[in-house]
């Protein structure tokens, strides 16, 4: 299907994003349709996560834009681009520590942009059977694992159009890695767009949809997954693997 | 959830039980301090909010707590009476139109310019008062008479009676404390609580946070003006140095030592600040020299406060002996 008339849903153009004086983004550009599952990939230090943070206004682009559903965000507020259905798993988890499980899933739970309801309370409970177990409990009382599931199952509840998911399998026991891969082919299948940081490019390549890979702050090869895939010498120019 | 142990209820509940039946006992001079400590619980309760919930270290709460103080005078100056119906709401609307203008252009700071933005604003205001003769300059003005609870003859409440006004500070420290829990469970705590612990997180998840920053300074603003305006009452003085950068360091370490972010810390805090003053100014010349070292060992025995004392003690109990559990050589 030629998807060239679609909307996308998010699309980055020729962004430069900076900390302080460092220049960390050379003119990236990104595009994600709706319904679209995006691999960004890169070795450390090569911008993923600043592009990541630079679409959800977390670290604004200084030239360039990024619009979402067609409007330019760049410089707009965090709160207003994940009002616009773009929901933002960091790699560093951030649950609220001092709050319970229940506490940290209702309080970000709201009706999508277009009033979709899709995810409830209890149909995330019953993604995440580990949390539905620990709903009393305070968010420093989890596990790694648990807290990630608890901070995919927080976003959910915001009922995005997009999820953008920053390493969220690092660090975790191979167990509960698998399971948090589960989760993100079940979303997946929902027909929720996605963009996902990871370093396990086998379970990456089995669930893009498209791969970017980033390298010194540029986008250096874009391709299908499976081309990807079977392009060894690009994983050894760009990935060094 | 903003929740506190069965333990630590049924301390509170103990504390105020005998906050309640202490004023036969107490003479005039010790029923003042402690209505005056129960006031600066109040308000160390409301920078507490700041401080410890919403991740805010103003270090000029007292322009609310004197300019409410202030605004009592200035209505009270050239009247015998006044009724408490408008005093009151006239004090509180005053403090809370003040704090949403300084908390307005604070909230767009933060750590330490934050720190400075709302000292040099509760500076300007200190340096208004002070200059200002028509309002007594540096010595400040005298509150000759106190708003009255008054329905035509009947006066279910009489301000002027010692005990009586204790009560009332009383029933307010409890009504505060409550109202504050109230506001810290409801979805509003949540996301104050949520900006404290991570700022972009939750602005990720939508929360417009400099909103609900300001409205947090707005609350405590205001109860810091109802603290004021108490205060006002009980020694019918109010002067400059009661929102000068002194009383906002004595409010601060009120919180510090009482314990951040546990709401009836800063009261024990304030007990604790108060009568140990006290005690120092017989003991001592130095009383200042001698609360600073008392800070001190605070901070770095107790970096809970007081209100972790209970816990910290239990834990220290529950340790073991070193070499308990290990096999004998």
């Amino acid at each position: 299907m030629n998807d060239a008339g679609i909307q996308p849903l998010v699309a980055a153009r020729g962004i430069h994003t900076y900390y302080g004086a460092s220049h960390i983004l050379h003119g990236i550009d990104l595009v994600v349709r709706p319904g679209e599952t995006v691999s960004l990939i890169g070795r450390n230090g090569m911008g993923k996560t600043t592009t990541l943070r630079s679409l959800v206004g977390l670290t604004p682009a200084r030239e360039g834009r990024v619009e979402v559903h067609g409007m330019d965000m760049t410089r707009a507020a965090p709160h207003r681009i994940a009002r616009e259905g773009i929901a933002f798993v960091p790699e560093d988890r951030g649950i609220f520590p001092n709050l319970t499980v229940h506490e940290n899933l209702v309080m970000a739970a709201r009706p999508g942009r277009d009033g979709r309801d899709d995810w409830s309370y209890d149909r995330v409970l019953k993604l995440f059977p580990r949390l539905h177990e620990r709903v009393g409990n305070l968010g420093n009382q989890l596990s790694g694992g648990e807290q990630q599931m608890l901070t995919v199952a927080r976003a959910l509840l915001t009922n995005p159009e997009l999820i953008i998911l920053d390493e969220a399998t690092e660090g975790l026991a191979p167990l509960i890695r698998q399971e948090i891969w589960n989760v993100i082919r079940e979303i997946k299948q929902t027909g929720m767009a996605s963009i996902i940081v990871d370093k396990d490019l086998k379970a990456l390549f089995r669930i893009s949809d498209r791969c970017v890979i980033l390298a010194k702050g540029q986008v250096v090869y874009e391709g299908t997954a499976a081309e990807l895939a079977a392009s060894p010498e690009v994983h050894m120019q760009h990935l060094g693997v | 959830m903003f929740r506190t142990s069965l333990t630590t209820n049924l301390i509170l509940i103990c504390l105020l039980v005998v906050l309640a039946a202490l004023p036969p006992f107490l003479g005039i001079y010790y029923g003042n301090m402690v209505t005056r400590l129960m006031i600066l619980g109040i308000f160390a309760m409301s920078l507490d909010l700041l401080i410890g919930f919403t991740g805010l270290v103003s270090f000029g709460h007292a322009a609310f707590f004197g300019l409410s103080g202030y605004i009592l005078g200035i209505v009270m100056m050239d009247t015998e009476t006044a009724s408490i119906y408008w005093v009151l709401p006239a004090c509180l609307g005053v403090t809370a139109l003040a704090s949403l203008v300084i908390g307005w252009f604070s909230v767009r700071t933060s750590g330490i310019y934050f720190i400075m933005i709302t000292l040099a604003f509760a500076q300007m205001l200190f340096y208004f008062f002070n200059e200002n003769t028509a309002l007594g300059g540096s010595d400040g003005m005298f509150i000759f008479a106190k708003p009255t609870l008054a329905i035509g003859s009947w006066n279910p409440i009489d301000f002027e009676d010692h005990h009586t006004f204790y009560y009332v500070v009383l029933v307010s420290l409890i009504l505060s404390y409550l109202g504050l829990r109230r506001l810290l469970n409801a979805p509003f705590g949540q996301v104050i609580q949520g900006i404290r612990t991570n700022e972009d997180r939750t602005r990720a998840l939508g929360f417009a946070t400099r909103r609900y920053k300001l409205v947090s300074f707005i609350i405590a603003g205001t109860l810091a003006g109802f603290a004021g305006f108490l205060e006002a009452m009980h020694t019918s003085i109010i002067s400059p140095a009661h929102l000068g950068w002194h009383e906002s360091g004595n409010v601060m370490m009120t919180v510090i030592l009482g314990g951040i972010g546990t709401l009836h810390g800063p009261v024990l805090g304030a007990f604790a600040f108060g009568f140990l003053h006290d005690w120092l100014q017989d003991v001592t010349e130095h009383p200042t020299l001698y609360m600073g070292i008392f800070v001190i060992a605070v901070v770095l025995f107790l970096p809970r406060g007081i209100a972790g004392l209970p816990a910290d003690i239990a834990r220290w109990l529950r340790r073991k002996p070193p070499g308990d559990g290990g096999s004998p050589p």
